[in-house]
């Protein structure tokens, strides 16, 4: 079996067969088994109910699941070709989106797609990744550790960030710019010009907070430090920490969970749906969410590894790392360990925006994964 | 070529970084998961059900009291209550209106309501109504389908069936104090009501019984979603009265108009069979919650209706003292039955003429006699050789110059003055005189009417110490009561006195006698005076009482005990500013009497 696929891969151009049984399925199982424990809690959130989340998440995934394998299954090159075009395309789509929640009053800042609410600014984390691997893939480590080098990919982030942070939406807008500086250390950027980044932020930090209105600054204090709010966000993480905590080992068991069942524990069904798992099914249930996670996150780093093109190592390395900042950041964020920024639980929490866009990333991975060894030049253009 | 390979060795290292950091970072997140769980997960536990367990005082139903014939004095009635749970009607002002309807609301009323609804969780209820008669009830569950989210609740009220007749004894409930609430969860319950005065109070813990509670698990707003756990209370216990309801009916009914106090107690026991303080009050308004107009009325009363007169009225016993002098003269040896003296209306001491209240005198006097004629210059005479302290001894063991301790709030002591008491009170020495005025029950001394009530009985039991009380005695208890030392013979003689005054046809009292199948009474009057009478009055003729303003007049008093031969029953009937013991206490204490009779209690 094995010597077969060896002889299509070298071949250069697989069947959409051969591609198809190059998918990694261990991966893939790890995603579903994700999904499903997320429909069983949303089962337990509504109180034993299908309704109104668990059916349609599991619904929601099933398209999703879909979208990853046509993503995983179309010419990888495709992605190489294209990074641009879909960059800027979803850079005018959040443009409009922005302009429209201007112009007309309390304008949707999303698309509506029957299942899913598209996000531009969730589609942008993968076009803005994809946009940076090509930039790279196509320079020479010289270039990348010059200053002119880097000043085009800087560019590209602070466009995006700085239009999803007017929104407001800090959380994305953050989740962004550590992805691209991941991306930017990956690749070989010295640490000083890290240091001089963050020398140059703290400097000009009181400057562009002088030109922030008073509820944006409102929002990024209460963002820094929830206790601010302490019948807001602040009672949010104290009954999340105490629904978590009386979990203890085993849990309370299903649909059992006091705090979340009597309402204690707020958003249950979204960002804080790892606490209501985490009080139902103790920590063997906290700890089994996050090694099912680590085993998808360690997945991409073999892939990256085993991948020989440099575009697609960094788009997989990008992606995951999108993808380990929604888990890190959920989970310590319920765990007191982080602000409460509404940031959910990828394939648990209920919501169609995030779910699309992380089964899109895998889709994209496993692509990346699947023609590990088809070899990308480094111009970027008309190499076919 | 060569820096294609450092390009991809850069990546590689620094992936290897990031691979590390990250798989840190969620070991990171296990061990905080650890750490709130495992470490802390009790503490955690407690705060969880902190949250959800709400813990309900249950409030054990009150213990009923009963007087000596199982007739109910104090009880609890079922308190229906009209309820309203805002979030089960689509429209609070249409349930309201078409309630109105059925059951009158006022302004006030209706806006209290409304403000409640508004500041309350919707699913909480709130009072529209309550003390609901059982017409409004039935009108309001046949008009159901048109007051969605009202409901009737019953709850227990205190309530008190014979209502003024029994105010002075039992007292009432009331709402808690802080004070009085302290730690104890039952009386921090709201409308939890405790006894406040009388025997209510004074039998609280047995009358409270134990609360109970209920565990109950609820949600963040509040809603009870279900019950964990049940721990019955235990009711109180019920209370069982020495009173006679029907005597005591009809002791209070026989003052009519008249303020005053009257008690009756079983001779040998103590029990207390009547217990009248009147002008009286409903105590049930004031477990209801009484209104300012209410409360205001019975302040300004010049009758003092809230004043227990049975044991915080002090009175001059005046004449009715005249028992205890000639008790105390008698077993002193200063007179003997025989023993005279001539009352020609005064008598000089000193500077000072004490008159006698028959300005023409009674003529040579035994002391019987002068018992049945209430001459007050005998009594002058034999105080004055008997002295203070032996009149005071005699009293002090008769039951007077302290509380009985019967158990209500604001008793008082009376007073018994001698020696002593002077010089502490006023550093003065003790004058002759004083005791003159004494040995008529005048001067200094004061007695309640529970106190004249005890010494009668005292006295006609054949000196036993009978302490007045509510309680029913058992026969040890009874077995128990102090012999005072006071030989037979002189308590005969001074109860031939007394039946004198009332059988004799010069008695004092003799419109009040009576013969119910050979059964008689015999008593003391008294007439006390509330003002000062000065010399120039005295020469110009004396006021008669009718003429003086109701404040001013004479105090009536009268003790009595029945059967003659062998004594039952005593009684004790002050009528404030009734002028004349004679014509006004000794009806009254006659009527009692005889009702006790006819009713024969055991």
């Amino acid at each position: 079996m094995y010597k077969y696929y060896e002889a299509g891969i070298k071949s250069q151009r697989l069947s959409i067969k051969d591609r198809f049984f190059n998918i990694n399925f261990g991966y893939v199982l790890c995603i579903i088994l994700l999904a499903l424990i997320g429909t069983v809690v949303l089962y337990s959130a509504a109180n034993g109910n299908w309704n109104p989340w668990a059916l349609k998440h599991i619904v929601r995934f099933g398209i999703a699941l879909i979208l990853m394998f046509v993503l995983a299954l179309v010419d990888v090159k495709l992605y190489l070709k294209y990074s641009y075009i879909a960059y800027f395309l979803v850079l005018l789509l959040l443009i409009a989106v922005e302009v429209s929640g201007h112009v007309g009053m309390g304008a949707q800042r999303w698309i509506d797609l029957k299942f899913f609410k598209l996000q531009p600014s969730e589609l942008m984390k993968i076009a803005l990744v994809l946009v940076l691997a090509k930039y790279f893939h196509g320079c020479t480590l010289n270039k990348i550790q010059s200053l002119q080098g880097i000043i085009a990919p800087i560019i590209m982030v602070v466009f995006p960030v700085a239009l999803v942070m007017v929104q407001p939406d800090l959380g994305t807008a953050l989740m962004m710019t550590f992805t691209a500086m991941i991306i930017f250390f990956v690749v070989g950027v010295q640490l000083w010009k890290f240091a001089v980044l963050g020398g140059a932020g703290v400097v000009l930090a009181p400057i562009a907070w002088h030109f922030l209105h008073g509820y944006q600054k409102e929002r990024i204090l209460t963002f820094l430090n929830p206790e601010r709010d302490p019948l807001g966000a602040g009672y949010h993480i104290i009954q999340s920490k105490i629904a978590l905590g009386s979990g203890g080992i085993f849990g309370k068991g299903f649909l059992n969970g006091t705090q979340s069942h009597l309402n204690f524990l707020p958003e249950k069904h979204t960002d804080f749906i790892f606490t209501m798992l985490s009080e139902e099914f103790g920590m063997m249930g906290g700890v089994l969410i996050i090694l099912l996670n680590l085993i998808i996150i360690a997945y991409g780093y073999v892939f990256a590894f085993r991948t020989s093109s440099y575009f697609g190592k960094l788009v997989i390395i990008g992606l995951n790392t999108n993808y380990f900042l929604y888990v890190f950041i959920n989970i310590a964020m319920v765990l007191g360990l982080l602000p409460v920024v509404g940031i959910p639980l990828p394939l648990i929490s209920y919501g169609g925006t995030v779910m699309l866009s992380v089964m899109a990333s895998f889709g994209i991975i496993l692509c990346m994964d699947i023609n590990r060894n088809l070899n990308l030049g480094r111009s970027s253009f008309g190499d076919d | 070529m060569n820096r294609d390979n450092d390009k991809g060795k850069t990546l590689l290292q620094r992936t290897l970084i990031m691979a590390a950091a990250v798989f840190g970072m969620l070991m990171f997140l296990i061990a905080r998961l650890y750490y709130l769980q495992v470490y802390q997960g009790d503490k955690y536990l407690m705060l969880a059900d902190e949250n959800r367990i709400s813990t309900r005082v249950l409030v054990p139903p009150r213990g009923s009291v009963f007087d000596r014939n199982g007739v109910v004095l104090a009880t609890n009635e079922q308190n229906f209550q009209a309820l309203i749970v805002a979030e089960q009607t689509p429209s609070v002002d249409m349930t309201l209106q078409n309630f109105k309807k059925i059951i009158p609301l006022d302004d006030e009323e209706e806006n209290k309501i409304k403000e409640k609804i508004l500041y309350n969780r919707k699913f909480l209820p709130v009072k529209l109504k309550d003390n609901l008669t059982w017409e409004e009830v039935s009108a309001l569950l046949l008009n159901a389908p048109d007051l969605p989210g009202v409901f009737i609740s019953e709850g227990l009220n205190r309530t008190y069936p014979l209502g003024e007749y029994t105010a002075h004894f039992l007292g009432y409930v009331g709402a808690v104090s802080d004070d009085e609430a302290k730690d104890n969860p039952l009386l921090m319950v709201p409308g939890f009501k405790i006894g406040k005065s009388g025997l209510e109070k004074q039998f609280e813990d047995e009358l409270r019984g134990h609360g109970g509670n209920v565990k109950l698990e609820v949600n963040a707003y509040g809603r009870i979603m279900k019950e964990i756990e049940r721990k019955n209370g235990i009711e109180g216990k019920s209370l069982y009265l020495t009173i006679d309801s029907r005597l005591q009916k009809f002791a209070q009914d026989a003052f009519g108009d008249n303020s005053g106090a009257a008690v009756v107690l079983d001779v040998h026991s103590g029990e207390i069979l009547a217990f009248v303080s009147v002008p009286s009050f409903d105590p049930n308004l004031f477990t209801k919650g009484i209104s300012h107009a209410d409360w205001n009325k019975l302040l300004n009363n010049e009758r003092n209706p809230l004043t227990n007169k049975a044991i915080s009225g002090q009175y001059s016993p005046g004449s009715t003292f005249k028992i205890v002098v000639a008790l105390a003269a008698l077993e002193a040896g200063v007179i003997d039955k025989n023993t005279t003296f001539d009352c020609t209306g005064s008598m000089k001491l000193g500077n000072h003429l004490f008159h006698c209240w028959k300005h023409s005198g009674h003529g040579e006097q035994n002391v019987v006699e002068a018992l049945k004629n209430s001459c007050d210059i005998f009594f002058y005479e034999v105080a004055l050789q008997l002295g203070i302290e032996k009149i005071a001894d005699m009293a002090r063991k008769l039951g007077m110059g302290q509380a009985t301790n019967v158990g209500l709030d604001n008793e008082k002591d009376g007073l018994i003055p001698d020696e002593a008491w002077k010089m502490a009170r006023y550093g003065e020495k003790w004058q002759q005189g004083e005791s003159v005025i004494a040995g008529i029950g005048q001067g200094y001394v004061l007695a309640t009417p529970l106190q004249l009530v005890t010494m009668v009985s005292r006295v006609v039991n054949g000196g036993y110490a009978v302490n007045p009380t509510f309680q029913k005695l058992d026969l040890q208890d009874k077995g128990k009561i102090r012999k005072i030392n006071i030989s037979r013979k002189n308590i005969e003689i001074v109860k031939q006195g007394m039946f004198e005054v009332v059988n004799s046809k010069k008695g004092t009292a003799n419109t009040a006698q009576f013969d119910i199948d050979g059964i008689k009474m015999g008593g003391k009057t008294g007439t006390t005076q509330v003002r000062r009478i000065t010399l120039e009055e005295r020469r110009k003729g004396i006021l008669k009482d009718e003429d003086l303003p109701w404040k001013l007049r004479n105090h009536a008093l009268f003790v009595g005990y029945a059967p003659q031969d062998k004594p039952k029953y005593a009684v004790a009937v002050v009528v404030e500013h009734g002028s004349s013991g004679s014509g006004v206490a000794a009806p009254i204490a006659s009527k009692i009497l005889q009702e006790a009779i006819k009713l024969n209690i055991n």
